[in-house]
């Protein structure tokens, strides 16, 4: 069904709308719009006698059609625009609205900035990063204040908070923590396990698993599960409540957002990180001693010696010395990208994932240098 | 104004609201007739938004029924459901906008998805529902963050009218606004109430609002709605509302409309 039919008798033109012209029909309606001919001049005669339910959309882009094909009010137009067959109120209403808008915000400017240019792009870049940077640093040195403050006014130590956030960083985290470090060092002692049998030198699976655990893996995977939970946490509530206002509320009664959302937060997984890791570790040397008597038949007594062999003087403390530091970047982190949230919730999701993804890679790499500090150190 | 024997275009009949043991209507009427601005009055925590919520069919109610141009909304196919959704344009509190998408995008999201139409087509009706609502053309590309409060009211009501609704729930329009901007909301609402012969549920705590554009008016007290017609509310003996609508701000209210 057209619902347009248009007919030239000299230079008038007869442009018959039929059929449904509600909002139902637009697309087919815009369709029959734009391939009306560019050519007309004289008087077009928009006949309505037979549309039904006009809705005011369609009216628009018929409006806007005509007048993108050079109708117009004055008598010199190109092309003179009469409404007849009983045209519904929206015409007019719409005829008007359309001359006021016009009149109103005559030639808005919509020239695109200039393009800066390749160096425009790098300047900018440079600009955009140091101030960035310098942001971080200035968060960094607000947390320093506040943890000197403390010494001076205890009061800033917010107990109930950091309590609130060692149960759900820390408490809460206990079976996930457990269940991965048990179950990852069950796979590394397996692997292990079919490498050393080849010489005939299992016992060493013990030595493998006591000082991987304890060094590297359970602080590490302790890290890793906590930056996923607890860092998307932290960024996300502050960043809620950035949204709504709440921070800003904070600062209005004189409290400093800082003291009260961001510090509780990071020395709390500072307490509570350290803890898992000793679960986790402790954990993580109980699937390694399964599977040694499983596969390997090393009963627990002797895997207890070997371990007691294989274990240096820092070799516990190499590992856990490591927790507060992965602590601080991941509760670091996590508030500063929360504290950044501004105007929409996908800028919440976006700083959340950019959270979890920076202080995960961020830990990795303080491990790394941590390895190349004990290799120098002896430790 | 409204012919009293036309059918109604909104019909709650003894509806039953409860929160737990906390009861928020016992028993609540409502009607509203065809080309109407009904205000809905009521204290705080008398459950205005609850009503507006569950008339919409985001609430089911404990008891009672709600209907539509004449059909109980929670007896209807998903089909059916759509159709209705589609007829009614709402406004929330606080706007409401899907702060990931600017204005025009917000405006062409019902559009997008239920007509589907080339861009260009797009932009000149997001531009009409901007210069029916009073923005500027230049508002489209702005994202809701950077609207001020009046301007975020109006481009939610601009959303709210892309469908091209008969009925309107508008969840009070002009709170948070200053004195102008609330006035000038008010001449737009009765500006479109009259082009686009609309019929509009308005919740409003503005009295001045409610004089200047209500034709009738239904006050929530005890679970129960009183409606009348504005002359008729204000003879209302019932304490709650000769407080209501005989307070000192409300004085002021009725000589602004009536002086």
């Amino acid at each position: 069904m057209n619902t347009l039919t248009l007919q030239q008798d000299g230079a008038v033109w007869r442009l018959r709308l039929g059929g449904d012209w509600s909002l139902a029909q637009i697309g087919q309606i815009d369709r029959e719009l734009n391939a009306l001919p560019g050519s007309m001049l004289g008087t077009l005669i928009c006949d309505w006698s037979r549309a039904e339910r006009p809705g005011m959309a369609p009216v628009w882009l018929l409006l806007a059609r005509l007048s993108a094909l050079g109708a117009g009010e004055s008598p010199t137009a190109g092309l003179q625009v009469r409404h007849e067959g009983g045209p519904p109120p929206t015409v007019a209403m719409l005829r008007k609205l359309m001359r006021d808008q016009r009149a109103a915000h005559a030639a808005p400017s919509t020239a695109p900035p200039a393009s800066p240019g390749a160096l425009g792009e790098l300047g900018r870049w440079v600009v955009q990063e140091g101030a960035h940077a310098s942001a971080a640093v200035g968060f960094f040195g607000r947390i320093a204040a506040v943890i000197g403050a403390m010494f001076s006014r205890p009061r800033a130590l917010r107990i109930p908070s950091m309590a609130r956030h060692i149960y759900e960083a820390g408490i809460t985290a206990i079976p996930i923590v457990s269940l991965i470090a048990f179950l990852i060092s069950v796979v590394v002692s397996y692997l292990g396990a079919e490498q050393l049998r080849k010489f005939g030198a299992d016992i060493f699976v013990v030595d493998l698993v006591t000082i991987g655990v304890l060094r590297e893996m359970g602080v590490l995977l302790t890290a890793i599960v906590v930056a996923g939970r607890s860092g998307s946490a932290f960024a996300a509530e502050i960043g809620v409540m950035q949204l709504n206002d709440e921070v800003d509320a904070l600062r209005a009664l004189g409290l400093n957002p800082v003291e009260l959302l961001v510090v509780p937060r990071i020395l709390a997984l500072v307490i509570a990180l350290p803890l898992l890791t000793v679960i986790a570790d402790a954990m993580g040397l109980a699937g390694g001693a399964l599977l040694s008597l499983i596969e390997l038949r090393i009963p627990l007594v002797q895997f207890t010696v070997r371990m007691h062999e294989a274990l240096g003087p820092t070799t516990f403390w190499a590992g856990l010395v490591k927790a507060p530091a992965f602590a601080v970047l991941i509760g670091m982190v996590g508030a500063y990208r929360g504290m950044q949230v501004r105007e929409s919730a996908r800028e919440l999701g976006r700083l959340t994932t950019v959270a979890v993804v920076q202080s995960i890679f961020l830990v990795i790499l303080a491990d790394a240098l941590f390895a190349v500090l004990f290799q120098k150190l002896d430790f | 104004m409204s012919d009293p024997s036309a059918k109604p275009v909104v019909r709650v009949h003894g509806l039953v609201s409860r929160f737990g043991t906390q009861v928020v209507h016992n028993g609540l009427d409502l009607e509203v007739r065809s080309n109407e601005i009904f205000g809905v009055v009521g204290g705080s925590g008398s459950g205005k938004s609850v009503l507006l919520r569950t008339m919409l069919g985001l609430r089911r109610p404990q008891g009672g029924s709600v209907e539509l141009y004449g059909r109980d909304i929670h007896g209807l196919s998903p089909r059916e459901r759509l159709d209705l959704v589609q007829s009614c344009g709402v406004t929330f509190q606080s706007g409401a906008l899907i702060s990931s998408l600017n204005v025009a995008q917000n405006i062409q999201l019902p559009l997008r998805e239920y007509h589907p139409l080339p861009e260009t087509a797009l932009e000149k009706i997001a531009q009409l529902n901007l210069a029916l609502v009073g923005l500027p053309p230049d508002a489209a590309g702005k994202f809701p963050a950077q609207l001020s409060g009046g301007m975020t009211k109006r481009a939610a009501l601009a959303r709210a009218l892309s469908l091209e609704p008969k009925l309107l729930f508008l969840d009070e329009p002009t709170s948070g606004l200053d004195p102008i901007s609330a006035a000038a909301f008010d001449e737009l609402l009765l500006y479109l109430h009259s082009e686009l012969k609309l019929t509009v549920v308005m919740i409003t705590h503005d009295l001045d609002s409610l004089f200047r554009t209500c034709t009738r008016v239904g006050v929530i007290v005890e679970g129960r709605m009183i409606s009348d017609t504005l002359a008729g509310i204000l003879q209302n003996p019932h304490p709650w509302i000769h407080d209501y609508f005989h307070g000192p701000r409300a004085h002021a209210a009725q000589q602004g409309a009536h002086g």
